[in-house]
C-alpha cells in the first residue's frame, strides 16, 4: 500500500449478467482529497460507487479493494459504513414516517444536524421536522442525503451525481457542501457530470466501457472527456488517447 | 380497586400515559368484560350505558354545536386470561358539533379471549369527529377481536379515524367498517397493524360516496412477519358527482408472513373520480441499502422502515 492512500482497488472486474461493467479497475484514492470520477452514461461510474460500497448485486468477480490498507471485499454495507464509507445514491430514497431530524442523527452520525443543513442550504427550522417522503422535491431531497453524509463525518463519501436535480443557481451551494465536507475530514469520491462540480476535485479519472482511460490532474481529465474520444466506446475498439 | 390498576397497567403496556388518558373532568366510558367501571358526562356530551345479557350497550352523543376540547375517552378491556366482551354502541355528533374520541381496546392478558363490536356513528350536518383508536392485544395472540361499524356522515360532515395496533401480537383481527358520505362531506380511514408470529389480519373498509363532491380516502399500512398473515380489502365506490376518492395500500412482509391488499374501486356516475394505489413486497432494497449505508445493523434498519411506514 502507498503511504497515504486511503482506497486501493486493483484488478476490479464486475459483470452484470452477460456484461463486463468494470474491467480491470486499479484506482488509487488519497486520503484527504476529492477524487471525481467522469465519464459518459453507461461507462461504470455508479456501479464502482455500488461496489465500492459493497451494495447487494454488485460484488465484483475479480480483483481486490484495500480500505485503510485492509481487505474489504468480504464486508457487507453495514460494516464498511462502520468503518467510515457511505454512499449518497443519485436518487436518494425516501421514507414515510422518517423525519428529517431522526435521519441526521442515524446511525454513526456525529456531526451538528442543523449545521448540516445550513452547509447545503436548507433552513434547520424548516426541514427539521419534516418527513422525508415524496412531500420534498427531489432538490431538496438530495440536498438532505448531503446533510446526512456532512453529519456521518466519513472517511470516504462516495457522491453519486449529486448535481443531479439541483438547479444551477443552487450549484455554488453543492460546491461549497462538499468543501464542507473534505475541510472536516473527509475523502471524497465525487461521479459527476458536471464539469462545473468536477473542477473542483484535485483529482480525476475517466471511466469508459468500464476501464479507467484517463487519470490525473483533474482538468487534463476533463479535457480529455470533453474531446468525446470515447463517447461511442464499447471498450475494445476505441482509441482512448 | 385491583381491576382499576390492571386497566393502568393495560394502558401503559399499550404505550399510552394513563394519566393523560383517565382525566376525571373528560367525558369517559370504561368497561372491563361486561363491567362498567367508569362512566362520566360533561356539558355537551351525553355518556350512557349498560350492560344486558352480557352485552354493553352504550350510547354517546355530543350536542348540537358543542366543541369539545377534552378527548372524549372509551375503554374496553378484558383483564383476565378467557373470557369474552360485546358490546353495541351509538355514538352520535348532532349537527355542528366537534370531538375527539379515544378509543383504547386492551386485552393485555388474553389467553383465549374475544372482544365483539357493533357500532352505529352518525355525523349530522357539518359534524366533525377524530377517532383514534389504539389496540393492544397482549402476547399471547389469543384473542379474537371483530369490530363492526356502519357509519354515517351527512352534509358537510368530516370523518378522520386512526386504527392502531402495533405493539405486541394481534391474534386474529377481523374489521368490518362501512362509512357512507353526503354531500360536501370528507372522511379519511388510517390502518396501521403489524402482525407477528401466527396472528391473522382481515381488514375490509368500505367508503360510498353518496352525495355530491363527497370525498373518501382509505389508507391501510400493515406489515406482517414470521407466519403471519394479512387480508386488505378497501372498497370506494364513487356514486355522485364531483365525487373523489383514493385507496391507498403499503403492506411489508417479512419471513413466511403473507399478505393480499385487494383495493376494489367503483364509480355510478360519470362525473366521480376514484383511484387507488397498493404495494406489497418486502422491505424496500434501496431503503434497507440506504439505512445500512449509515451504519445500521439490517434488522435495526428494518425495523426503522417498517415502523416508520406503521407511523
Amino acid at each position: 500500500m502507498v503511504m497515504g492512500v486511503l482506497l486501493e482497488l486493483r484488478n476490479m472486474s464486475l459483470s452484470l449478467g452477460q456484461r463486463r461493467v468494470l474491467d480491470a479497475i486499479d484506482l488509487s484514492i488519497a486520503s484527504g482529497e476529492i477524487h471525481a470520477l467522469v465519464g459518459a452514461n453507461g461507462a461504470g461510474k455508479s456501479t464502482l460507487g455500488y461496489a465500492i460500497m459493497g451494495c447487494e448485486g454488485y460484488r465484483p468477480q475479480q480483483g481486490t479493494m484495500l480500505f485503510e490498507g485492509k481487505p474489504i471485499d468480504e464486508l457487507p454495507i453495514q460494516a464498511r459504513a462502520r468503518a467510515g464509507i457511505t454512499l449518497a445514491w443519485q436518487e436518494p430514497a425516501r421514507f414515510e414516517g422518517l423525519r428529517v431530524c431522526d435521519y441526521l442523527a442515524l446511525g454513526a452520525s456525529q456531526g451538528d444536524p442543523g449545521a448540516a443543513l445550513e452547509a447545503v442550504g436548507l433552513a434547520p427550522a424548516e426541514y427539521f421536522y419534516r418527513p422525508l417522503d415524496k412531500t420534498l422535491s427531489g432538490g431538496e431531497r438530495k440536498r438532505i442525503e448531503l446533510a446526512a453524509i456532512i453529519t456521518m463525518r466519513p472517511k470516504l463519501a462516495i457522491l453519486d451525481e449529486p448535481a443531479a436535480g439541483i438547479d444551477l443557481l443552487s450549484l455554488d451551494d453543492l460546491i461549497a457542501a462538499i468543501q464542507a465536507m473534505k475541510s472536516t475530514g473527509s475523502t471524497i469520491l465525487l461521479i459527476t457530470h458536471v464539469e462545473q462540480v468536477a473542477a473542483h476535485a484535485d483529482r480525476a479519472s475517466q471511466l469508459c466501457g468500464g476501464r479507467i482511460v484517463c487519470q490525473g490532474e483533474t482538468q487534463a481529465v476533463i479535457e480529455n472527456y470533453k474531446a468525446r474520444r470515447c463517447r461511442r466506446c464499447d471498450g475494445e475498439t476505441c482509441n482512448h488517447g | 380497586m385491583a381491576d382499576f390498576e390492571s386497566l393502568i397497567d393495560a394502558l401503559r403496556l399499550a404505550g399510552e400515559d394513563p394519566l393523560q388518558v383517565l382525566t376525571p373532568d373528560s367525558a369517559h366510558l370504561v368497561a372491563y368484560d361486561h363491567h362498567i367501571v367508569g362512566l362520566q358526562s360533561i356539558p355537551g356530551v351525553v355518556v350512557l350505558a349498560r350492560t344486558e345479557q352480557d352485552v354493553i350497550k352504550a350510547q354517546v352523543t355530543i350536542l348540537e354545536g358543542f366543541t369539545i376540547a377534552q378527548p372524549i375517552h372509551l375503554c374496553f378491556s378484558l383483564l383476565d386470561r378467557f373470557g369474552g366482551q360485546n358490546v353495541e354502541l351509538e355514538l352520535t355528533l348532532q349537527p355542528g358539533a366537534s370531538a375527539t374520541v379515544w378509543s383504547h381496546c386492551l386485552f393485555a392478558h388474553a389467553e383465549r379471549a374475544f372482544h365483539a363490536m357493533q357500532a352505529q356513528v352518525r355525523l349530522q350536518e357539518k359534524a366533525s369527529l377524530r377517532y383514534q383508536e389504539s389496540h393492544y392485544h397482549g402476547l399471547y395472540g389469543g384473542i379474537t377481536v371483530r369490530p363492526r361499524a356502519r357509519i354515517r356522515l351527512d352534509r358537510e360532515a368530516r370523518y378522520l379515524s386512526d386504527f392502531s395496533l402495533l405493539q405486541g401480537r394481534v391474534g386474529l383481527l377481523d374489521i368490518d367498517y362501512v362509512i357512507d358520505v353526503g354531500a360536501d362531506a370528507v372522511t379519511e380511514l388510517t390502518s396501521r397493524v403489524y402482525g407477528h408470529a401466527a396472528d391473522e389480519i382481515r381488514m375490509r373498509e368500505q367508503v360510498n360516496l353518496e352525495g355530491e363532491r363527497a370525498r373518501g380516502l382509505i389508507k391501510s399500512r400493515i406489515a406482517v412477519e414470521d407466519e403471519a398473515t394479512a387480508q386488505v380489502l378497501g372498497i370506494m365506490h364513487g356514486n355522485a358527482a364531483g365525487a373523489r376518492g383514493h385507496v391507498d395500500c403499503l403492506e411489508i412482509v417479512r419471513g413466511q408472513g403473507t399478505v393480499s391488499a385487494i383495493p376494489e374501486v367503483q364509480v355510478s356516475h360519470p362525473q366521480a373520480k376514484v383511484t387507488h394505489e397498493a404495494a406489497i413486497g418486502s422491505v424496500d432494497p434501496r431503503q434497507l441499502e440506504t439505512l445500512l449505508a449509515r451504519g445500521l445493523e439490517p434488522d435495526e434498519a428494518v425495523d426503522r422502515i417498517i415502523l416508520g411506514m406503521l407511523g
